[in-house]
């Protein structure tokens, strides 16, 4: 019944991305950070034509369910952001982190060359990942690949490698076919 | 060097990978006659894993995030775009047949002479002024979006030697829960292109494959005006957790 997925392509770049569309909340905000990374290949070469959309709670633990996400007025925190690499495979949005026990952003990729959108996470890191079960029952290799590598500025880095070592583990949901 | 493989060579791997045991109901990510694929698709399955948090929300959209003037493609400029004036309309509905209300979809797509607007298409067909082919709605309280736009053309790309894409509107969608995010094609029923294209071959089950295949309705049409196709949009899930089902 489903209707099945197609590539993005490599046209989407006039189209999908808009301004602020990865400032889920503006820069200069008190708590702001960046979640950033670089998209890879089974090379290990940056992929240039890439998009990232992330879904998110707040630093509450709840998760937003407000317009808004288009044309951000600056205030308001919809929990949702969008942003298309740049030439050398680097994405970056500015958000604030999630709370909750095992707090993660939910992330969907979207290529050319990649005939459908791939989902995975990127944990918080914090002490509370080894209560979790789902990541208790990877592989440390695949668990290491969903969380989120804090940086001395606060900052968190979430790289993601399509193919090869290292493979990012992406994730199927319980009721899909 | 070797030479670029033909349309024929391309059709032969078409072909080979049809005639598979189990045919795919979702695109099959290491579809090889679609080269770009080759260093993009995870050789490690994807986890199986309840859907939490956040994945349960879609992004929620409003009429402070989209004009209703950008359901129409062919108004956005002085002029009139050229080409074949045409409405797609349909219907964005659940994996149990509920509609997917006040949800934003996004199309883009090409021109009629199969340019799309962005600078990495050299393809030397010409840009219209009147034509930038992006257009976003929000679904009513029946799921229902309608765009008014002029029918792309085809277009040629590098995949493989004489590679053409067959004529297709880029869909963006979004569903109750973020686990539905999808972004797919829509293409036209009749195109000859669609049998050698390895993107839309790369759905293995031919019954799933029409499903991203509008239907040519005469009662869209309008008198003198434009020509109607429909489309409807059928996504995965809900997702439920085995806590919600019990």
């Amino acid at each position: 019944m489903t209707t099945p997925g197609q590539t993005i392509g490599p046209f989407y770049g006039y189209a999908l991305p808009y301004r602020r569309d990865h400032e889920l909340v503006p820069p200069a905000r008190p708590g702001a950070i960046r979640l950033h990374g670089t998209v890879f290949d089974g090379a290990g070469v940056p992929v240039p034509d890439a998009l990232l959309e992330i879904r998110q709670a707040g630093p509450d633990g709840v998760v937003p369910t407000v317009d808004g996400s288009i044309r951000r007025d600056g205030t308001r925190f919809t929990g949702w952001g969008r942003a298309g690499v740049d030439p050398g495979g680097h994405y970056s949005f500015t958000t604030l982190v999630p709370g909750g026990p095992v707090p993660f952003f939910a992330v969907v990729v979207f290529a050319r060359g990649l005939l459908d959108r791939l989902f995975t996470r990127a944990y918080v890191p914090g002490p509370g990942l080894g209560d979790d079960p789902f990541l208790a029952s990877l592989d440390p290799d695949e668990r290491a690949t969903l969380v989120a590598v804090a940086e001395p500025s606060g900052d968190l880095r979430f790289d993601i490698r399509l193919q090869g070592p290292g493979q990012t583990t992406f994730l199927t949901f319980e009721g899909t076919p | 060097m070797t030479a670029d493989p033909s349309q024929r060579d391309i059709s032969a791997e078409i072909e080979a990978l049809h005639a598979g045991p189990a045919p795919a109901r979702q695109p099959i990510l290491s579809f090889t006659p679609y080269r770009s694929s080759t260093l993009r698709h995870p050789t490690r399955a994807p986890r199986r894993v309840d859907p939490e948090g956040a994945e349960l929300f879609a992004p929620v959209f409003g009429h402070c995030d989209v004009d209703p003037l950008e359901a129409d493609l062919t108004i956005r400029h002085g002029g009139v775009p050229i080409g074949e004036r045409i409405v797609v309309q349909g219907r964005v509905v659940d994996g149990d047949g509920r509609p997917v209300r006040r949800q934003l979809v996004e199309v883009w797509q090409a021109n009629a002479g199969g340019r799309y607007l962005h600078q990495r298409d050299q393809h030397p067909s010409p840009v219209d002024p009147n034509f930038t082919g992006v257009g976003r709605c929000l679904t009513d309280d029946d799921g229902g979006y309608r765009f008014v736009t002029i029918r792309p053309g085809p277009y040629p790309w590098r995949n493989h030697h004489n590679a053409w894409r067959p004529a297709h509107i880029h869909f963006s969608l979004f569903g109750t829960q973020f686990t539905q995010r999808l972004i797919t094609q829509m293409y036209f029923p009749g195109d000859p292109l669609s049998g050698l294209d390895p993107i839309y071959q790369s759905v293995t089950d031919p019954r799933d494959r029409e499903r991203l295949v509008a239907a040519y309705d005469h009662d869209l049409s309008e008198h003198e005006w434009l020509l109607g196709y429909r489309w409807d949009i059928v996504l995965s899930g809900p997702h439920r957790t085995p806590l919600d089902a019990s």
